[in-house]
Order: C-alpha cells, then sequence, then structure tokens
C-alpha cells in the first residue's frame, strides 16, 4: 500500500488500449478540410482495461477517506454516505435523460427536482429554491446577485457594499468581490458571536446585503440573530445566511424564522450527498416570497402534477451555468431526505451537537477551547505551541494521520490562532470519538516528551511531509 | 455522554437557541425504508421516457467504458473531501494530475486546473481572467457560442459591470474574420472563439487568434474535447486559453449535472489560472508527491481580493474524465471522434436526401448541424418523439429567426439501425 504508483502516462505502452470502437464508414479526413484535422495525437496514456483498473485501484488506496477513516473537516459535515442515495441517481431513466429533453420525456426528474425544492422549502421556512447553483461559494454569488436584483429593481443603486463577518468562510468576501461589492468587515465580539453594535454601526444605506453565518465558524449560534435581521431590515438590506452549518439546526431551526432572506444549503454536506474528493456538490439557495421572481432559470414549476421547466421570467438574474443544476447530486439529497422522518431530522441535528460537544470536552484540557461555552456541530480547540515544546496546529494534523484519522481543519477561523475546528458529524460513534480523543491525547503527550516525532509527522502514511513552498516556487503541474 | 459533557439532557446542551426560534414539527412526509425508497426513486425514474438521443447542445450521449463506473464509485475516491491533507490524499492527487496533464494533452496547452463547475462557469473564469491580464474590459463573443453559455456569462458579470460583452454576429453560422477585426480595438481583452460551435461548425482559429494578437488581445478558445480526438488542439492554432465541457468524457447526461468544466492555458497565464491546481513537489525524504498549490490566488487566503470565489473542483467528475481517457487513449478518442463525424455525415447526408430538408448553414462540421426543415423543427421534435426519438433541438430556443431550424448531434454511441429509424420517422413529418 506504501509502495508508490508511477504515472499512467509513465505506464504507457504504445499501441495499447483499453477499449474498442469499430471503424467509421469513411475516415474523418474524408469529411473535413485537412487543415482542421489534428497532426500529432494528444499525449494521453496508453494502457490496457486491467492495467487502468489496477492503476486507479492502488492510487484509491493511497487515500484516506470517510468510509476508512473519521474525517473531522469543520464546517465540512463528512457524514456518512448512504449508498442507496448511488443507488437512487444511478437509475437508468435519471442518468440518461438528456437536458434539452421536452418536459413531458423528463416528468420523472422534474418531479424529483420539483419534490426536493418543497422539502427544502419546509426545512427552512423559505419561499422558494433555485436548484442551480453547484455549489456554496455558487449559491452564495447567486444571492448577491440576488441581492444586486433586488435593489436595482427599486431603483437604489447607492447600495455598493456587503458586510461580513471576520469569522465569516474566505468565500463569502470573495463572492462578494465578484459581484462587485465592497467588502465590510465587522468583528467579532469577546463571546465569539458577531459584534452586534459593531454591526449596527457598520449599515447604512450603501449596505446591499449583510452575510451571516449561522452557526458560525466557532460553532456557536449567534443568539442575538434576531435583532441583527431587525437592523439589517431596517437600513433596507438583505439579510444572507450562508448555510454551510445547517447540520446543526436541521429540523430544530427554519432560518426563516431568524429573518433570513436568502440562504445557500450545501447538499454535500448537511444532506449526506458524497464529496467525491472535492465536488460535484450543490448549493441551492432559498429566498423569501419577496425574492423568488428574481431567482436563477430555468426552474421546475408544476401544474395540476404536471411538471415543467420555466425558462422566462422578466426578472429573473438569469442563469448561472447551463441547465438546471447538478440533478445527480440533487437526486442523492432527495433520497437522504426521504429516508428521514421529522424527529430523524432533528436527531441529526441533535447528535450532531452531540457528538462536537462530547470532543470538546474531553479534549479541551489539553487543547484548549476558543470559547468557554457549548458549542453547536463543532468546536474550535487551539494547539498551544509554547507549552508544547513548540509542536503547531499543523505538526499535530500530520501526526493524527499516522494515528489513522483524518485532520480537522486547521487555521480556521482566521480569528484564532493555531485552530484546529473540529466537526464530527452526527454519523460517527462514541467508540470511533473516544479513539480519536485517545490519540490527540496521545499526541499532546508525545509533544511533551518527543515532540521531534510530531514535527517530523507524518511517518506512516505513502510519503512523509511534503514540500509545498517548492512546488508553489517551480510549479509543476502536468507531465511533458 | 450527557453527563461527561455535564448537562443533564439533550435540551440543556441546545440551550443557546432560543426558545423563540426554534420550529415547531416540520410538516413531513413519513421516513421511507430502503426498499420502499428505492421502489419510490424508481417510480419516478420510470416516469423519464428512455430515447434514442440525437440531442447535444452542451449534452452529449458518448459511450462510458464499464471500468469507469467501478472505479469512479470506489469510496476512497467517492467519500474523499478535497486533499487538504496532501500527505492521506496521494491517490486523488495523483490522479488529479494525471488529469491536468490529459487535458494539457488535449488542448495543446502547458497548464490546467483540477477543474470547474461546467463549460459555462470555465468560460466565466476564463473571461475574468483575461480582463486581468489583459487591464482591458472588453470581450468579443460570437453569436455562434452557445447561448445558454452567453447567458451565463451575461448573468454572472451584470452586476459588476465589467467585462463588458460586445456580441460579433454570425448570420452564416460562422465568424467572418472581417466582422472580427472591424471590432478588435484598443479595450478589446479577449476574444472568443468556439470551435466547434454552438451549430457544430468548425471556426478558422488560426486566422481569428492572428487578428486577435495582432490587436493585443487574448484568444479564449472553446472546445469540445471529444472533438480534439481528430480536430487540431486550440494551443495548436494559438488559443492563448482554451475551456470545454468535459461531461461527454466519462460521465453521464444526468439531465444536465453535474458537468465538468476544463480550463487550460499557456504556461506564462499560470497565476491568473482560477480553482485548484495539483502540482507536483518531493518529501522530506525525496520521494515524489503532489499538493494543491499556488494556493495564494485563492478565496481562503486573499478573501475578497481573490481571483474567484472557487473552492472546488468537481473532482469525482474529473476523475471519471481520467480513467476514460486512460482507457481510450489517443486511438480511442480518434475512433470515438471519427465515429462521431462519420455518422453525424451520413445521417446528414441522408436527411438532406428527404425533400424539404437542408442544412441550415454551411461549413465543415464535427457532429452536430443543423437541420433547415420543410416546417416548425418542434413538429419534427414532436413527432420524432413517438417514435421514441430525440430528434435534437429546435434552435427557437436560440434565436427566433430559426424556427424551422433542428440542432441535431449523433455520437459513437448511434447504431445505425437508430440512424435508419430516424430517417424513416422523419419521412412522414410534413407529408
Amino acid at each position: 500500500m506504501k509502495r508508490p504508483e508511477p504515472l499512467s502516462m509513465e505506464q504507457s505502452v504504445p499501441g495499447r488500449r483499453g477499449v474498442r470502437f469499430s471503424a467509421p464508414v469513411r475516415p474523418a479526413a474524408a469529411w473535413l478540410p485537412e487543415g482542421a484535422l489534428r497532426k500529432p495525437p494528444p499525449r494521453l496514456p496508453e494502457l490496457g482495461e486491467f492495467e487502468v483498473v489496477r492503476h486507479y485501484t492502488r492510487l484509491s488506496q493511497l487515500n484516506y477517506c470517510l468510509d476508512t477513516h473519521l474525517y473531522p473537516l469543520g464546517s465540512c459535515t463528512m457524514k456518512y454516505n448512504p449508498r442507496i442515495n448511488e443507488a437512487v441517481a444511478a437509475l437508468d431513466g435519471f442518468a440518461q435523460a438528456h437536458p434539452s429533453a421536452p418536459d413531458r420525456a423528463v416528468q420523472g426528474t422534474l418531479e424529483a427536482c420539483w419534490r426536493l425544492e418543497r422539502l427544502l422549502c419546509e426545512l427552512t421556512g423559505l419561499s422558494a429554491f433555485t436548484l442551480q447553483p453547484a455549489a456554496g461559494a455558487h449559491g452564495e454569488l447567486t444571492g448577491i446577485l440576488l441581492a444586486a436584483a433586488w435593489h436595482r429593481s427599486r431603483r437604489d443603486r447607492q447600495r455598493r457594499q456587503i458586510v461580513v463577518s471576520d469569522s465569516a468562510h474566505g468565500t463569502n468576501p470573495a463572492s462578494a468581490a465578484m459581484g462587485g461589492f465592497e467588502v465590510k468587515t465587522v468583528p467579532s465580539g469577546a463571546d465569539g458571536r458577531v459584534d452586534v453594535e459593531a454591526l449596527k454601526a457598520a449599515l447604512g444605506r450603501q449596505t446591499a446585503m449583510v452575510m451571516l453565518t449561522v452557526p458560525n465558524t466557532l460553532g456557536l449560534f449567534e443568539t442575538r440573530i434576531r435583532e441583527m435581521a431587525d437592523a439589517v431590515h431596517s437600513v433596507g438590506a438583505l439579510l444572507y445566511m450562508d448555510g454551510a452549518n445547517f447540520n446543526a439546526l436541521m429540523g430544530l431551526v427554519k432560518p426563516a424564522a431568524l429573518g433570513v432572506d436568502i440562504l445557500h444549503l450545501n447538499l454535500h454536506k448537511s444532506f449526506s450527498t458524497p464529496h467525491g474528493g472535492g465536488g460535484p456538490g450543490a448549493g441551492p439557495v432559498g429566498v423569501s416570497a419577496a425574492l423568488e421572481p428574481f431567482l436563477p432559470l430555468p426552474r421546475v414549476v408544476e401544474t395540476k402534477g404536471r411538471y415543467g421547466l420555466r425558462t422566462k421570467n422578466r426578472k429573473s438574474i438569469g442563469s448561472l451555468r447551463a441547465f438546471l443544476g447538478n440533478v445527480g447530486v440533487l437526486l442523492r439529497a432527495y433520497a437522504f431526505l426521504r429516508a428521514h422522518g421529522a424527529s430523524d431530522l432533528r436527531a441529526v441535528a441533535e447528535h450532531a451537537i452531540l457528538n462536537a460537544n462530547y470532543l470538546r470536552v474531553r479534549l479541551s484540557d489539553v487543547f484548549p477551547a476558543a470559547m468557554a461555552e457549548a458549542c453547536m456541530h463543532e468546536c474550535v480547540l487551539r494547539t498551544q505551541p509554547e507549552q508544547l515544546n513548540g509542536v503547531k496546529t499543523l505538526d499535530v494534523a500530520k501526526r493524527l494521520l499516522d494515528h489513522g484519522f483524518y485532520a480537522p481543519t486547521v487555521y480556521f477561523p482566521l480569528i484564532v490562532p493555531e485552530a484546529l475546528m473540529i466537526e464530527p458529524t452526527e454519523t460517527e460513534s462514541k467508540a470511533t470519538l473516544d479513539a480519536f480523543v485517545e490519540a490527540l491525547r496521545s499526541i499532546h503527550a508525545e509533544a511533551l516528551t518527543d515532540p521531534e516525532k510530531v514535527k517530523g509527522a507524518p511517518w506512516d502514511l505513502p510519503v512523509r511531509r511534503l514540500d509545498e513552498l517548492s512546488a508553489a516556487r517551480n510549479p509543476d503541474v502536468a507531465w511533458t | 455522554m450527557l453527563q461527561t459533557i455535564g448537562v443533564g439532557s439533550m435540551e440543556e446542551l441546545l440551550a443557546q437557541v432560543p426558545e423563540g426560534l426554534r420550529a415547531g414539527e416540520l410538516a413531513w412526509p413519513a421516513a421511507l425504508t430502503e426498499p420502499d425508497l428505492l421502489a419510490h426513486a424508481r417510480g419516478l425514474a420510470a416516469k423519464n421516457r428512455p430515447l434514442v438521443c440525437f440531442a447535444g447542445g452542451g449534452a452529449q450521449d458518448h459511450y462510458i467504458p464499464s471500468a469507469v463506473q467501478a472505479l469512479v464509485q470506489r469510496g476512497e475516491y467517492l467519500t474523499a473531501y478535497t486533499p487538504y491533507q496532501a500527505e492521506a490524499s496521494q491517490g486523488l492527487l495523483q490522479a488529479i494530475y494525471e488529469f491536468q496533464s490529459s487535458v494539457c494533452a488535449l488542448y495543446g496547452m502547458d497548464v490546467a486546473n483540477a477543474s470547474l463547475y461546467d463549460g459555462a462557469t470555465a468560460l466565466a473564469e476564463a473571461v475574468s481572467a483575461a480582463a486581468r491580464i489583459t487591464g482591458r474590459h472588453k470581450i468579443l463573443l460570437p453569436d455562434s457560442l452557445n447561448p445558454s453559455w452567453r447567458g451565463v456569462l451575461e448573468t454572472v458579470f451584470r452586476a459588476k459591470g465589467e467585462p463588458v460583452f460586445e456580441r460579433v454576429p454570425c448570420p452564416k453560422g460562422r465568424l467572418d474574420a472581417a466582422e472580427v477585426e472591424a471590432r478588435l480595438e484598443g479595450t478589446v481583452a479577449a476574444l472568443v472563439v468556439a470551435t466547434p460551435n454552438a451549430y457544430g461548425l468548425l471556426e478558422t482559429g488560426e486566422v481569428l487568434a492572428e487578428k486577435a494578437h495582432a490587436a493585443g488581445a487574448l484568444l479564449i478558445a472553446v472546445a469540445d474535447p471529444v472533438s480534439l480526438g481528430v480536430l487540431e488542439a486550440p494551443g495548436a492554432w494559438g488559443a492563448d486559453i482554451a475551456v470545454g465541457d468535459g461531461q461527454g468524457l466519462g460521465n453521464a447526461l444526468n439531465y444536465g449535472g453535474p458537468h465538468l468544466g476544463l480550463f487550460a492555458c499557456r504556461r506564462a497565464l499560470l497565476r491568473h489560472v482560477p480553482g485548484r491546481i495539483c502540482g507536483k513537489t518531493t518529501d522530506a525524504e525525496g520521494r515524489r508527491g503532489f499538493v494543491l498549490t499556488l494556493q495564494a490566488r485563492e478565496q481562503h487566503i486573499r478573501r475578497e481580493r481573490a481571483a474567484s470565489n472557487v473552492c472546488t473542483n468537481v473532482s469525482l467528475c474529473a476523475l471519471a474524465a481520467t480513467i476514460h481517457l486512460a482507457l481510450l487513449g489517443p486511438q480511442g478518442l480518434r475512433e470515438v471522434a471519427e465515429l462521431c463525424v462519420d455518422k453525424a455525415h451520413r445521417l446528414a447526408e441522408r436527411i438532406c436526401g428527404l425533400p424539404g430538408y437542408r442544412l441550415r448553414f454551411e461549413g465543415p462540421f464535427f457532429n452536430e448541424f443543423v437541420l433547415e426543415c420543410p416546417g416548425p423543427a418542434r413538429r419534427v421534435r414532436d413527432a420524432l418523439l413517438k417514435a421514441g426519438i430525440l430528434a435534437g433541438i429546435p434552435l427557437e430556443t436560440f434565436d427566433e429567426s430559426l424556427g424551422n431550424s433542428l440542432l441535431v448531434c449523433v455520437t459513437e454511441t448511434r447504431t445505425e439501425e437508430e440512424l435508419d429509424r430516424y430517417v424513416a420517422a422523419l419521412a412522414g413529418v410534413f407529408p
């Protein structure tokens, strides 16, 4: 398992291939002008099917994944991915549907998407969702464009500012900038929550929208959210909720009741669709009734049990990508929601919160918690290098890999130095959590007695610590 | 566990969520058991009609070798996340490096990223990069670009107000070099050239690239990667940035998503590339390894000063494409592309032998062509639907003046018998 695997290109044998096709009646040269034809063929690997299968199976074995290892990445909600979701999405009728097929030929897909939208509305209390965004950040951009369109429709052109918290995900300010807005950052208070007075002071007629993450990235519920929402609305701005951490609120809190106007959900987080090594995900965006006319197109509409795609609407912001959305992901999320009843969904949130607090309490004597109170679905701890012979969070993370655990999110949120952001999710057992606690405690003990062992980690993986600096200094991003 | 935490009840643990903000009981359907859920899903899937697919328009029905799904469904790939901890993610990272290498090979470029959401969003990122690189603000968009992609660009940049787009008319279905030249002035950051374009036609990329460069603009190529099995690589004819949609490489149609955005460019532009990039490096013992690199460009470091808000790729779709290309190799990809060209041309020839049908545009095409029908294209679509055939895309959705035009796509998966059925079914549409 630890043997290095050559690149597919390095294993290439001229003339070999893994799949054959029949010959054309006439070659391309008979149909196309000489000048359009490719001269040297692309340098793709030449391998037999068995070699390809072995190569990518071996590569897979160099990976940690959720199926094999606890994956406690904070704000990523790495919960178990039920395989029934895969079976549902893979059904031929769904997988082979062409996006330009007329509505009457794709009633099943449209119905599933419509039902998903209704469920998301019930879960959040919002009026309507667009299923189009392909990821959370894509959803944020959608929300920002919705806010821009909303203010434009009211001929309110001075709203050039979007307010974010200093504990926000980096995508919030980046998305705001993509939408052409200035970004104003408000600090967190001593209690780890948005400083409400600072927020109020930041609001004005220039404010287009305020983006809040609930629970925030410190794992805390914004207890004064209603007060903040009222302040935001009183200056004519909108309230956006980054729903990356919705797992903590599932069945427990409806964001609409918090005063949220626009929200994105990450179906690959709270709704159990697989992360796939970094995607595809889906980031549907929900809105209050007033904003519904601005939602992107196409949208699924229902009339007397028949489903159709609405492709025209004068107020719509347009399209964020080609076609309806990441339907393959939407179907998986739909399956997840149908496999759960109302009390099951609430149990998702409760168990996620229980697990996170259990880790917080069992670890905070050695890795102090950033905040001295109960957390929601994730807890933020700190490494204290000054007490651990200079052992840093990065070292702890790498040493965890040796113990057979993926590492938490590290150095985030930015407002906590040496942060370890841990989100166990509801699907991990107490036995796994206990093993994780023991691993972290033993790393702490090791840092006191044999710090070099921690600083040199990982020792027991396919590679030792990788040189990221030289990778960036002399970028080699493709085989030649 | 509650005891360890030091609370008496779950309710006590939830104290920070004010009672007044709690949700009541959800109006929710009863939970389905796994067998019931599968039966429900099958029932829904059965409401989709199985059709023989002759539709393209940015999503094509290509053959997916069996090994692709078998490998992609491995939990080690399926259930991992963005490889933040490189040492525990070498398999995934190496596969991404192989993906980037394959994309570079296909497009004739030096560098590529780890993928973007889809072709249209990849083009949006390319346009944004071109404006940054040149310091100019205007982008020339041909009318031969897929209108839904153009729509995405207009949506994404409307609020910001830049770059601005100027459309280049293509009354004959393709870009006209003189029309382009007339618009290439000092504020043009890039000319976008799609080839094959939205009508399936090939553009004269080399000529257009020369003109763009002479005006100090970049050339952004949009190309279907499958077509590059036989067509000249954009890098070879002068493109600076090349993007495409990679759905046709190992990814099922899935009603339009997930797709796979491809982004490649010349080495000099590397630091303007959006999204995740995997790079080669060494470990503490000098062994080869792979990491996510050039992260200083990205949102988690630069926040509002980042070039893009993108923080993921579509890794699993990219993996499917990587495995697909490894199975096909240069020869297999060439065969697929040749079959697409051959079957599309033979079908077009046969249909044009029917009274009243002709090709709407002249010029070489890859595997899509615009059929000018004797009447509304929608009628052709509806009639063939009854025969279980998705005949193509009526182009009135692209352009109201194209009411009798049908965009037809033929891939290697269409059999001779299906081509016969298509022709036979057409015969009776306009009696």
